[in-house]
């Protein structure tokens, strides 16, 4: 079982014993999106609280236009988190595919090609972390925090020191206004539509049960016949493509590039994909709790930003949410274990140091599972 | 080992045989990566050089050392450098705000910070069994926002940080740095409690096999909230180490530490999911990535080069590393017969 890195005694997965019956997983599922909803409430009124005209359309196009590229990022990492694996170098391909674009075009590609160039490099670094996880079966933390550095080296490579800035008018406007007819930001019809299909297939399609299969229990996915691996691979290739293009509209918005764009998101990313209700161990995880996820966040900001809070405490509540996030359902289970405990008696509990065996473990075994040096 | 002749002997002689060939591997890279750089830049083999090359590996070889602790566990601490950056800062306030404060309090002060989130990492994780990779995720945000709060813009430079503290990061002592020599005793200690202490291998037993570990009678959690109480005291101490040795601080201090010493421990052949490898391995993998950093520098390929080059050596590490367990699995296999799954 590939996952990350795990707490000391992982605890069983939510779905082997009598819930996994489908009402169970909706109920559970849903609890935690409820609990979205509410929050995302609670941050819409506060903001109007705080300022009457909080909630117009221009707050909604800022919103957008802040969150667009980490949203639709955000979307394939959802897909891996759910297979087990974890993808770090997210932000490093934003950065490499809109150099690529960028230098591409001041060489005097035409916009379209370079764009084309930008998805491709995309998938080719997407394909490098698949290679190295799914064929190899190297641990994906490892392995991103590897392309991480890679794709900016690569991305340093090709820009230097420049910043490249004559992208056409036409094309950087959509940092400036929204869709025609809408009040809406490129990149949040663009994620609009893609949450859609990435709901869509995760949750109503055998590809989307694959992928929580391969999460749930790898192993029994490749006995039922799920390529458990070409998954995998798909899914790498998957974000290298679609974090190139929030490169692409990360670019575009700014109207300029230059290597380290975008330096750090990859943090932000997986902190909305975890707030979103994903679990680190794979398996569980919806489309709609992320978008939610994304929501909140770009709403907290604003408001934030709007009461000029400092970004220090931006960051502070930020990491609060999230670590809130996943204390509060393992605290009450873990109140729950407590009691249990209580209640069966004191010979599950730790024996005291005096009745524990002398030695935990035999010298060989430990020997040999650590392999460790003698 | 006296049971040699014995199969179980044989087996604890060649695991330990291929295992010590790790950790000779890095150095063995290192020398080849010290030794070519040399030939290309003969500046690269002088004192100044190598001092420089020790003291900045130092940092990063503590945090390594810490680092393992958790990762042997099975978790992860992402937060390392940001408590880097926090002790830092904390400990140059102290000595801006009350210029007469011994230098050894600086030291205390910046292990105390490290502790006490260290202890909060390890609470969460412990106790309520929460993934280390989102506690440590979230503290990271939270500590750097409280850095920002406390920094507030004021950068502390080295005119009110004290001679004698700023000294132990450039003085030497028989030409070797201090901080080489304090990043050493840390190795040592740790590593010999990691091989000889019970709760050392306690660590092993946990990563190995959680379930396995608390039906020994292994106190998991007390050992995990340990691992994490380490880790951020090391932090904590490379912190005042960090501003000895920059002699100012502002509130970048430590950024992007976490996975520059995530990277060395995995180059140092400890594996991420926990069980096995040492630190002296990861020390030396904080070594040879410093060393190879240097080198690009030192034999003039363009800057622009070195983050490229870093991130694919940092993926031939990790894919070197797989093929070696793989051929180490494969090897007590054989010796043992297939009967038992590794």
């Amino acid at each position: 079982m590939t996952s990350e890195p795990a707490i000391e005694a992982p605890r069983k997965r939510e779905y082997t014993g009598s819930d996994t019956t489908r009402r169970a997983v909706w109920r559970r599922a849903l609890r935690w999106e409820t609990g979205l909803v509410v929050v995302l409430i609670a941050t819409l009124i506060f903001g109007t609280a705080r300022s009457s005209d909080f909630l117009n359309t221009t707050t909604g196009f800022y919103i957008g236009l802040n969150m667009g590229e980490i949203a639709i990022m955000a979307l394939p990492l959802t897909l891996i988190v759910i297979t087990g694996e974890i993808d770090l170098s997210v932000a490093s391909m934003l950065g490499l595919s809109g150099a690529v674009m960028g230098q591409l075009h001041s060489e005097g590609w035409s916009i379209g090609l370079a764009i084309v160039a930008a998805l491709v490099v995309g998938a080719l670094g997407g394909a490098l972390n698949g290679v190295l996880v799914a064929r190899l079966g190297l641990p994906s933390i490892a392995v991103t925090i590897g392309t991480l550095t890679l794709f900016r080296g690569l991305a340093e490579i090709v820009l230097g020191a420049r910043t490249i800035t004559d992208f056409p008018a036409s094309l950087t406007n959509i940092g400036v206004v929204p869709v025609p007819g809408t009040q809406l930001s490129y990149s949040t019809v663009i994620f609009g539509v893609l949450a859609i299909i990435f709901g869509v297939v995760l949750h109503a399609t055998r590809a989307g049960r694959a992928i929580v299969a391969t999460g749930l229990a790898p192993e029994a996915a490749q006995f039922a016949g799920i390529r458990v691996n070409r998954v995998k691979f798909g899914l790498f290739v998957l974000s290298g493509v679609m974090c190139a293009l929030a490169g692409i509209l990360f670019t575009l918005k700014n109207a300029s590039v230059s290597y380290d764009a975008g330096t750090g998101l990859e943090l932000n990313v997986v902190a909305i994909v975890l707030f979103g209700g994903v679990s680190i161990f794979g398996g569980r995880g919806t489309v709609i709790g992320v978008v939610l996820s994304v929501i909140i966040f770009g709403t907290l900001q604003q408001v934030l930003t709007q009461m000029q809070v400092q970004p220090e405490v931006q960051n502070i509540i930020i990491g609060g949410l999230l670590l809130v996030s996943v204390v509060l359902p393992n605290g009450a289970e873990a109140v729950r274990r407590l009691r249990a405990r209580l209640r069966t008696g004191p010979h599950l509990a730790r024996a005291p140091r005096s009745q524990r065996p002398a030695r935990a473990i035999s010298p060989s075994d430990s020997s040999l599972i650590t392999e460790e040096k003698k | 080992m006296t049971t040699a002749t014995s199969a179980l002997g044989t087996r604890f002689a060649r695991g330990g045989a291929l295992l010590r060939a790790r950790e000779v591997g890095i150095g063995v890279v290192l020398v080849l990566v010290f030794g070519v750089t040399t030939l290309h830049n003969h500046d690269f083999a002088t004192a100044n050089s190598v001092q420089q090359l020790l003291s900045g590996a130092a940092l990063i070889a503590m945090l390594s050392v810490g680092e393992t602790l958790v990762i042997v566990t099975r978790n992860v601490d992402l937060s390392v450098g940001s408590i880097v950056g926090l002790s830092a800062y904390i400990v140059g306030d102290l000595f801006k705000d009350h210029p007469g404060t011994p230098v050894i309090l600086g030291f205390v002060v910046g292990i105390a910070v490290g502790a006490v989130i260290g202890a909060v990492n390890g609470f969460i994780t412990a106790a309520l069994r929460v993934p280390s990779l989102v506690v440590t995720l979230a503290m990271l945000y939270i500590i750097r926002g409280v850095d920002g709060l406390i920094v507030n813009g004021v950068i502390i430079t080295s005119s009110s940080v004290p001679n004698a503290f700023i000294a132990i990061g450039f003085r030497t002592i028989a030409g070797i740095p201090w901080l080489a020599i304090i990043a050493f005793a840390v190795v040592v200690i740790v590593a010999y409690a990691m091989r000889s202490f019970r709760s050392g291998r306690d660590l092993y037993a946990i990563g190995s096999n959680p379930e396995a570990a608390a039906l020994a009678g292994v106190p998991v959690a007390r050992r995990v909230f340990t691992a994490f109480v380490i880790s951020g005291s090391l932090a904590g101490l490379a912190g005042a180490l960090f501003l000895a040795l920059h002699a100012e601080v502002d509130v970048t201090g430590g950024t992007g530490y976490e996975l520059l010493v995530v990277a060395a421990v995995v180059v140092g052949g400890v594996a991420i999911f926990g069980g096995s490898g040492t630190v002296v391995g990861a020390a030396l993998g904080a070594l040879l990535l410093n060393t190879i950093n240097q080198a690009l520098v030192a034999s003039r390929v363009s800057a622009f080069w070195n983050e490229a080059i870093a991130g694919a050596l940092l993926l031939l590490a990790i894919a070197f590393d797989r093929w070696l367990s793989l051929r180490v699995a494969r090897g007590l296999r054989s010796a043992e017969g297939a009967h038992r799954d590794l």
